[in-house]
């Protein structure tokens, strides 16, 4: 790491998040006079009022340019989606973890402009509005969470279209599918057409607002003393004018042409996972190879622009969160999470010199944006692999490892193209999708042991007391263990009913009123279908829904079955009372549930067999449903923050976790439960047949004192690629001992800089809230293979 | 007492459950103890049962087993982890209460009819670590031919917990753990005798 970026890196770890109320207001003042009656084309004139009217930022030192805020972590708040109020802002300022700054100047504009505009008017309160009241219960039941009530859909990662045409090419193909609209055939036309104009207002933004750098960085020269800043400066200008409005020629172009269209992406809307560049090192590397051929750029100061474009990203922290969304998914983390190797469109091992370089740039940089990941295939070579797991080995959780060959399998059998299925990969933390060709929208988490709860229990809540599921027998009653599963079952269908209705609502609300015609532009085949990004533009159209919990449902409903039905240790009746007292006074049933009892994540089939009879349910019951885009419902397993949310909902379980405790996480064992080691735990999580699944998540965690040595990576390489043999989709590592993260917990300023990995993403240790610090610790940690 | 009585069948379970992971990485069964030929006719059924498996086998042993036993294994068997810890005769008996004459000349014997045998040696401070039997071991075991590699094995404490929560007696006097200069320092003395030397193991 060079000066500059050691610089510009220590910067963006510095500098504090704070909310700027500059979007909001620009965004106020644009819908106060605009009288445009057609949504996208709205949409189009706000993005091009923000792109014409932001203010313009270029650090000191930076080689890639330009913030979404006004400046670095200054973060823009979208007030059309969700509207904070002052409460929220007063929060949002005071909140110990994932505090955002919020000045006495913006507080006041919210007050006297921002708030009185737009309360009624958010999607956030249509969206409340247009649900049910059965959809309410459940939602404040803590059943599922909503991923639209304050963001908007995105979860979508860009392809190689950019490395290879300009806006002003896009644009060119607009218009030609503009000359292609058959009014009189065609009943759509006319909507069309005002989307294709909505996409070239959006094309002319985004080429204005690179020129807007361009003369800024022209203006820095002339003032600049120091003459290699000047030419440092006037090369920006030179660039900015160039890309995006043309396909860029060098590898710094091609860096900063995917930078403005990210900007253009998390500007417009506060698209969920933010935006991805993917493959960077398959889309980068022809520059790459240019570069270093007629010497314009060396290996030096590719990496030099490699760390300055990673900088970008940690500038950027996720939008402020309030409320459940706040819980589900409490980090600064934006989730950009960048594919390292996987495979070549035909096929071919995707791995390259720039992927090594790369792994080198994320090692080196260990920031927690981007994200990182490396797609394995069995065509991967060992000493990726390897590079990779010497990464991990250092113990802040990235890269995490996919299973490029599954993931391939999974968009296949969705009904994708093999060639659209090789270009994708992962974004988020586990989503498998088709890069540049596919919207894959998680909708929300859902809470397995919340509603095997509720069908204990008739179908009430027992926190409530109020009923909120669909009427199933008295358990007291059940002669067979079937009879509890068909409990469980038909509650689950009835809570997956009310989410997909209330998803196939909202799915309509973005398509019709909060269109994204800048992200439409540069997804396929928005363009030539005459569609919207949000109303089923893309290629691909998947709907997510994400079980949360499988873990504890598994060990509970196996408790249920080995100590109340074949082993009869407990009737029924002393089996709900145990978990109505929280255990309090049966403290040898509690050992008898958690210690006496098969779990999964040992490779025992009687355990293991209740997994996968979950994980077939969740499957039956989800996929394949239509969604109102032309695509289809399915289900993906991670669960980011929300099994702390999620298990502060629901009372004592039967495998002996106590109420309000966290859920297990991903498709992990339940903490502490997985006693045979991680050959073990891959087995057991390998018997969900993961194909079926757009992703699954298993976090393992590692003594770092196993991993020592090439023998320690060695077993690691080998124990990734049984799992992956076996069909698994992804596995992250933490890499440190229990002890470490205690004295982190006792002394936080002492460890400040210490990461890990929580979900499917790292993040400070001590920005993480006390429970799921808890919970990190309770992990079990391997200390042999 | 802990454990559970299993049959040949109940451990062929469990050893084909990880044959995924013998795939991947070249692994396979291995045998240990105590010391697995105690239990003779048992191993040797499982041995057997491995090999009509294609799964690769280890024995880890002390040694001091029956001749004929230990030879019978050896068509069932790819690798044996041969413990030697000390060659003086009388210094071997204070210490593990028996001589070790069958053990070496069981080693000689199996390292005519076995082609991979590591011998393993632990390190005890105080006990046998000092150069005559360091020089002494490396020369017996440079002797053998057949012989290529010694595993060296420091003394380390983590039995010492395991006493304590089992509550029984540990009758291993405390002793200083040994240095990474003493450990590298008989490394070397061993490596003289144009043997493969590796810590762990």
């Amino acid at each position: 790491m060079n000066e500059r970026v050691k610089k510009l890196r220590q910067q963006s770890l510095d500098t504090k998040p704070g909310i700027s109320s500059e979007r909001a207001e620009l965004m106020t003042e644009f819908y106060e006079h605009s009288s445009e009656s057609s949504a996208p084309i709205r949409r189009a004139l706000a993005f091009k009022h923000l792109m014409e009217s932001k203010t313009i930022c270029i650090g000191d030192e930076e080689l890639i340019v330009g913030e979404r805020g006004p400046a670095p972590k200054a973060t823009p708040t979208y007030p059309e989606l969700c509207c904070h109020s002052l409460e929220d802002l007063q929060i949002l300022n005071d909140r110990k973890k994932i505090p955002f700054a919020v000045d006495d100047q913006t507080r006041k504009l919210y007050q006297d402009r921002i708030i009185p505009f737009w309360r009624g008017r958010t999607i956030r309160d249509i969206l409340f509005s247009e649900m049910s009241e059965e959809w309410k219960a459940a939602y404040e039941a803590g059943i599922y969470t909503e991923f639209m009530e304050q963001r908007a859909p995105g979860h979508t990662v860009l392809d190689d279209k950019i490395y290879r045409k300009g806006f002003l090419d896009f644009k060119a193909d607009i218009e030609n599918a503009k000359q292609k609209l058959d009014y009189h055939n065609d009943p759509d036309a006319y909507r069309k057409q005002k989307e294709l104009e909505a996409m070239t207002i959006c094309c002319d933004a985004i080429i204005r607002f690179a020129e807007r750098h361009a003369e800024k960085a022209r203006e820095m020269a002339q003032h600049e003393t120091n003459p290699q800043r000047r030419e440092e400066l006037e090369r920006i200008a030179d660039v900015c004018s160039y890309v995006p409005a043309h396909a860029p020629r060098d590898f710094w172009e091609a860096l900063q042409a995917y930078w403005f269209v990210h900007l253009g992406v998390i500007t417009e809307l506060n698209t969920w996972d933010s935006f991805c560049p993917g493959h960077l090192d398959q889309h980068l590397f022809p520059f790459y190879k240019k570069g270093l051929g007629d010497g314009t750029l060396t290996r030096d100061t590719a990496r030099e622009l490699l760390e300055c474009f990673w900088v970008k990203f940690n500038n950027q922290p996720a939008p402020p969160k309030v409320g459940v969304t706040a819980e589900e998914s409490a980090t600064y983390t934006d989730f950009a999470n960048i594919n390292v190797g996987g495979l070549r469109p035909d096929g071919s091992d995707g791995v390259n010199e720039l992927s090594y370089l790369i792994l080198d740039v994320i090692d080196e940089m260990r920031l927690v944006q981007p994200s990182s990941n490396i797609q394995l295939s069995k065509k991967s070579p060992d000493r990726f692999l390897k590079r990779g797991c010497e990464i991990i080995r250092k113990g802040w959780g990235q890269p995490s490892i996919f299973n490029v060959d599954l993931i391939v399998d999974e968009l296949v059998r969705q009904g994708k193209a093999v060639e659209d299925a090789r270009s994708g990969g992962i974004s988020g933390c586990v989503e498998t999708g088709c890069f540049g060709k596919e919207a894959y929208i998680l909708t929300g988490y859902l809470n397995l042991p919340k509603i095997l709860e509720i069908a204990l229990h008739k179908g009430v809540d027992p926190r409530t007391g109020k009923k909120i599921g669909s009427t199933t027998g008295d358990p007291t009653e059940f002669n067979s263990f079937d009879e509890v599963f068909d409990a469980f079952t038909k509650q689950l269908k009835h809570f997956v009913d009310i989410k997909v209705k209330g998803s196939n609502i909202i799915e309509r609300l973005f398509a019709t009123q909060m269109p994204a015609p800048f992200l439409s532009t540069i997804i396929d085949d928005c363009i030539k279908n005459g569609r919207d990004y949000n109303d089923g533009g893309p290629r691909y159209n998947t709907t997510y829904i994400m079980p949360v919990g499988i873990g504890t449902l598994t060990d509970s409903l196996t408790a249920i079955k080995h100590h109340v039905f074949d082993e009869k240790h407990l009737s029924m009746e002393q089996m709900l009372k145990t978990l109505e007292d929280n255990f309090e006074g049966h403290e040898v049933i509690r050992q008898m549930l958690w210690n006496k009892t098969p779990k999964y994540g040992n490779d025992d089939d009687y355990a293991d067999a209740l997994l996968r009879a979950s994980f077939d349910s969740l499957y039956h019951i989800i996929s394949g449903r239509k969604n109102t885009k032309g695509g289809f419902y399915a289900v993906n397993y991670l669960s980011t923050t929300c099994h702390i949310y999620f298990g502060s909902v629901v009372g004592a379980t039967p495998d002996g976790r106590h109420a309000h405790e966290p859920l297990s996480e991903g498709v992990s064992p339940v903490q502490g439960a997985d006693t045979h080691g991680p050959t073990a735990v891959i087995k057991s999580v390998a018997k969900m047949d993961q194909v079926r699944a757009g992703g699954t998540l298993l976090n393992q965690k590692f003594s770092p004192s196993l991993l020592e040595g090439e023998l320690g990576i060695d077993n690691l390489a080998h124990l990734v690629r049984s799992y992956f043999k076996l069909d698994g989709h992804h596995v992250q590592m933490n890499v440190v001992t229990a002890e470490t993260l205690r004295a982190a917990q006792a002394n936080p300023e002492k460890y400040r800089d210490l990461i890990v990995r929580v979900a499917g993403y790292s993040d400070y240790f001590c920005d993480l809230g006390k429970t799921l610090q808890d919970e990190i610790i309770a992990r079990t940690e391997h200390k042999s293979f | 007492m802990a454990g559970k009585r299993v049959r040949v069948s109940d451990v062929m379970e469990e050893v084909e459950k990880d044959n995924i992971f013998y795939d991947e990485s070249g692994g396979g069964a291995t045998f240990s103890g105590g010391e697995p030929f105690m239990q003779p006719t048992f191993l040797q059924n499982l041995l057997e049962a491995c090999k009509e498996r294609r799964i690769h086998t280890a024995v880890e042993t002390c040694g001091f087993v029956n001749a004929e036993t230990l030879m019978a294994s050896c068509p069932y068997v790819d690798l044996y982890l041969y413990d030697l810890k000390v060659i003086d005769n009388e210094t071997h008996r204070r210490f593990t209460g028996v001589s070790n004459e069958l053990i070496l000349k069981n080693l000689r014997q199996l390292s005519r009819s076995h082609e991979h045998v590591i011998v393993r040696f632990p390190i005890i401070p105080g006990v046998n670590d000092d150069d005559e039997n360091v020089l002494r071991l490396g020369e017996f075991v440079s002797s053998l031919g057949s012989v290529k590699e010694i595993d060296v094995l420091p003394y380390h404490e983590l039995g010492v917990e395991k006493y304590k929560r089992l509550g029984m007696m540990n009758r291993m006097p405390e002793v200083e753990l040994p240095s990474s200069v003493r450990v590298s320092g008989i490394v070397e003395k061993l490596e003289g005798f144009g043997l493969l030397v590796k810590v762990g193991g």
